[in-house]
C-alpha cells in the first residue's frame, strides 16, 4: 500500500483515498491514512483488530498512554540486557552515592544501583498488575458467566457473593487478605485477583443477561448449538470489548495497590527491586539523597498517569456513543 | 418509593450480614492460634484451657459466629494484646473521627478546587486554561498518594517549614493545631477527587451548555453569571455525586496511604500497623468498621440521588 500521509480533518481527502483490501494486516498498516474520516467513501476495513485500531487511533490521550506503557513495558522486557548491574547486588563502598557515570540514577544506602532497580522493578509491576487482573478477571468471567446462564438460586447466591466482596474497599480486602496469606509477590497477586473478582463478576453477569436476550443468541439456542458453543463463540466475542477496557482501568489500581502494600511493608519483601519497597526505603534519606524515592516515585507516578491515559482512551474509544463516530 | 427504600435496606442488611461472617472468617483464616496471642509467652495448659472455654472457642463454629456477633453489636471487641486497650474504644473514638475528619476536609478542598476549575475549562474549552486544568486533572487523580505525601513533606514540612512533620493533633482538641497538622495529608489526599471533580465538571458543564433550555435561558438576557451558576451547574450535581459515591474506593485507598505517610492516627494506620503486629483481632475491626460505613455511605449516596432528581422521585 502506499504511504498515505495521515490527514486529521475531517472527512478530507476521502475521495481520494484507494479502495482497501479487506484484509486485516494491510488495514493495519494504512490506518494512519484512514483513521479521521467519517463518512469516507473508502469501505472500512473489516477485521475486529483493524476496527479496534482505528478506533484507539482516534483517541489522543489512549495514544499518549500507550506510548508511555509502551515504553516502560519496553524497558521492562529488556531489562537484564540494558542493566549495568545486579538489581540486588549490594556494594556498601558505593552506597547513596548521587546519579553519576557509574551508577546512571545513583545507588541507594545499601549501595544497589538505582537504575538497574528501576528497570526490574517496571518488570515486578507490570507483571503484578497484568497477573492479577488477569486472574481477577478470570475469576470473575467464571462466576459472571455460571451467574447470568444458570440464573435462579445459583444466581442469587453467586450476586450476594459478589455483594460481599464489593462491601469491603478494595484496599481493605487486600490488606486483609495479605494479612491471611502472609507476605510475598505470589500472595500480593492473590489478594489483589480476590478484590478484582467482584466488579468483573458483576459486568459479566450483566453483559451475559443482556446479550443472552438478543434474538441472535436465542436463534442460535433454538437451532440446538450447544450451550458450551453458543458461550464461546457468540457471547464471549461480545461481552470481551467491555471487559477488557474495565481490566484496562484496573491495572493501574492494581499496580498502585501492590505498591502502596509494600510501602507499608505489608507486601513485596526486601530486597526485591519493588518501587513501592524503594520509594519506603528512600524516605529516611530524602533530605540527603532525594533520588532514592524520586526514581521509583516519579517512575510510579508516570506509568500510573500512562496507564490512567490509556484506560480512559479506551473506555471513549469503544463507547457506545463513539460507535458511529 | 417507599417499598424500594425498604427492599434496599433489607439487602443492605442482608450484606452486612454476609460482610460479618466474611470478617468472623477472617479471625479463624488468620495465622496463629488468639489464645496462645492473648496469654503471653508463658502460661500453664490449665489457663489456656480456661481461657479458650472463656471466649467460646471450644463451641462448634456457628455458636462461636453467634456469640462473636452478639459480643460485636453490643460493642466488645475484646481488648488489644499489646496496649491492653479496648479494641472498640480505639477504633470507632479514637481511630475513626480522624480519618473521617481527614475525608471530609480533603473533600471540601477537592469541591472547593475542583469545581471552579472544571467551570473555567468548560468555558474556555479547547484554549490553554482547560489545557492546564485537563493535565493536571489526570495528573492529580493518578499521582500516587504515598509518593506525593513525601514530597509535600520534603518541600513544605522540612525545606520551607510551613507545616509540622512529627506529631498529631486531634481538631477537635485544638482547632487550629489540628488543622495545622492535618493541612499537608488533607491536601495530599484532596489531589485525587479533585482531578476527578474537575474533569467531571468539566465534562457535563460542556454537555449541559449545549441544551437548547441553555440558549433559551441566554436568549432572555440573563447574565452569565446566572446562566452557569443557576441553570447550568444544577445539571452537574447529579454527575458530582455520582462520581464521588463511584470513587468513595479510591477515596479510602487515598486515606489508608495518606495515614501511613503522614503517620495520621486514623484507621488506614491502625489497620496497617496491626496487620504488621499480628494483632488480628484490631485489624477484623477495622476490616468490618471500614465496610459498614461504605455499605451506608453507598446507601445514603443512592437515597442522594432521589433527592438531587426529581424526576427520579415520581417513579
Amino acid at each position: 500500500m502506499s504511504a498515505t500521509p495521515a490527514s486529521r480533518g475531517p472527512a478530507s481527502g476521502a475521495a481520494t483515498r484507494p479502495v482497501l483490501p479487506a484484509d486485516a494486516e494491510a488495514c493495519v498498516h494504512d490506518a494512519a491514512a484512514l483513521f479521521s474520516a467519517p463518512g469516507s467513501a473508502a469501505p472500512p476495513p473489516s477485521g475486529a483488530l483493524a476496527r479496534a485500531w482505528r478506533r484507539i487511533r482516534r483517541e489522543r490521550s489512549a495514544v499518549i498512554g500507550l506510548c508511555i506503557v509502551g515504553a516502560f513495558a519496553l524497558l521492562a522486557l529488556l531489562a537484564p540486557l540494558i542493566a549495568t548491574h545486579d538489581p540486588t547486588e549490594q556494594n556498601l563502598e558505593h552506597a547513596l552515592m548521587p546519579p553519576g557515570a557509574e551508577h546512571w540514577l545513583g545507588t541507594d544506602s545499601f549501595g544497589q544501583d538505582m537504575y538497574s532497580r528501576l528497570l526490574y522493578g517496571a518488570r515486578l509491576a507490570l507483571g503484578i498488575g497484568f497477573a492479577s487482573v488477569g486472574l481477577g478477571l478470570a475469576g470473575g468471567m467464571v462466576i459472571g458467566l455460571v451467574a447470568g446462564l444458570v440464573g435462579g438460586w445459583v444466581e442469587w447466591a453467586l450476586m450476594r457473593l459478589v455483594d460481599a466482596i464489593l462491601a469491603f474497599p478494595e484496599i481493605i480486602l487486600a490488606i486483609a487478605f495479605v494479612a491471611v496469606l502472609g507476605l510475598g509477590i505470589d500472595k500480593v497477586i492473590y489478594a489483589l485477583a480476590i478484590s478484582f473478582v467482584g466488579p468483573f463478576a458483576r459486568i459479566v453477569r450483566s453483559d451475559v443477561l443482556q446479550v443472552k436476550s438478543r434474538p441472535f443468541v436465542e436463534a442460535a439456542g433454538l437451532m440446538g448449538v450447544p450451550q458450551t458453543a453458543l458461550i464461546v463463540r457468540h457471547l464471549l466475542p461480545n461481552v470481551m470489548p467491555s471487559l477488557l477496557v474495565q481490566a484496562g482501568i484496573r491495572i493501574s489500581t492494581a499496580i498502585l495497590l501492590e505498591s502502596g502494600l509494600s510501602f507499608f511493608g505489608i507486601g513485596v519483601v526486601p530486597p526485591t527491586p519493588d518501587w513501592g519497597l524503594m520509594i519506603a526505603e528512600g524516605r529516611a534519606f530524602i533530605t540527603m539523597a532525594p533520588w532514592i524515592s524520586g526514581v521509583p516515585g516519579i517512575a510510579l507516578a508516570v506509568l500510573l498517569v500512562g496507564l490512567t491515559l490509556l484506560g480512559d482512551g479506551l473506555r471513549d474509544a469503544f463507547s457506545p456513543r463513539s460507535e458511529g463516530r | 418509593m417507599f417499598r424500594s427504600a425498604a427492599g434496599k435496606g433489607l439487602q443492605t442488611l442482608l450484606v452486612l450480614l454476609i460482610v460479618s461472617i466474611a470478617s468472623f472468617w477472617f479471625l479463624k483464616l488468620a495465622p496463629g492460634d488468639p489464645v496462645t496471642l492473648l496469654l503471653g509467652s508463658e502460661y500453664s495448659p490449665q489457663a489456656h484451657a480456661r481461657l479458650t472455654r472463656e471466649l467460646g472457642l471450644d463451641q462448634p463454629v456457628w455458636t462461636q459466629y453467634g456469640l462473636w456477633l452478639s459480643r460485636f453489636v453490643q460493642g466488645d471487641w475484646g481488648k488489644s494484646f499489646i496496649t491492653r486497650d479496648d479494641i472498640f474504644t480505639q477504633a470507632v473514638f479514637q481511630a475513626l473521627p480522624v480519618t473521617l475528619a481527614l475525608a471530609a476536609l480533603s473533600l471540601a478542598l477537592a469541591l472547593l478546587v475542583g469545581v471552579p476549575a472544571g467551570v473555567l475549562a468548560a468555558l474556555r474549552k479547547g484554549r490553554w486554561p482547560d489545557y492546564f486544568v485537563s493535565s493536571l486533572s489526570v495528573l492529580g487523580s493518578a499521582f500516587p498518594s504515598f509518593y506525593l505525601g513525601i514530597v509535600l513533606i520534603w518541600v513544605f514540612g522540612v525545606a520551607l517549614g510551613w507545616f509540622p512533620t512529627m506529631g498529631f493533633v486531634r481538631p477537635w482538641e485544638d482547632l487550629v493545631g489540628g488543622l495545622h497538622h492535618l493541612a499537608l495529608p488533607a491536601i495530599t489526599l484532596a489531589c485525587y477527587y479533585t482531578g476527578l471533580i474537575a474533569i467531571t465538571t468539566r465534562a457535563s458543564l460542556i454537555e449541559v451548555m449545549n441544551q437548547p433550555f441553555i440558549k433559551a435561558v441566554r436568549a432572555r438576557g440573563e447574565p452569565m453569571s446566572r446562566v452557569v451558576g443557576v441553570h447550568a451547574m444544577r445539571n452537574v450535581l447529579m454527575p458530582l455525586v455520582t462520581v464521588i459515591g463511584l470513587q468513595l474506593g479510591g477515596l479510602l485507598r487515598g486515606a489508608v496511604m495518606t495515614e501511613v505517610v503522614f503517620a495520621v492516627p486514623g484507621l488506614g494506620s491502625m489497620i496497617t500497623t496491626a496487620v504488621l503486629n499480628r494483632e488480628y483481632g484490631v485489624v477484623q475491626a477495622g476490616i468490618m468498621l471500614t465496610a459498614l460505613f461504605f455499605v451506608l455511605v453507598n446507601l445514603l449516596v443512592d437515597q442522594l440521588y432521589t433527592l438531587l432528581d426529581p424526576r427520579l422521585r415520581r417513579r
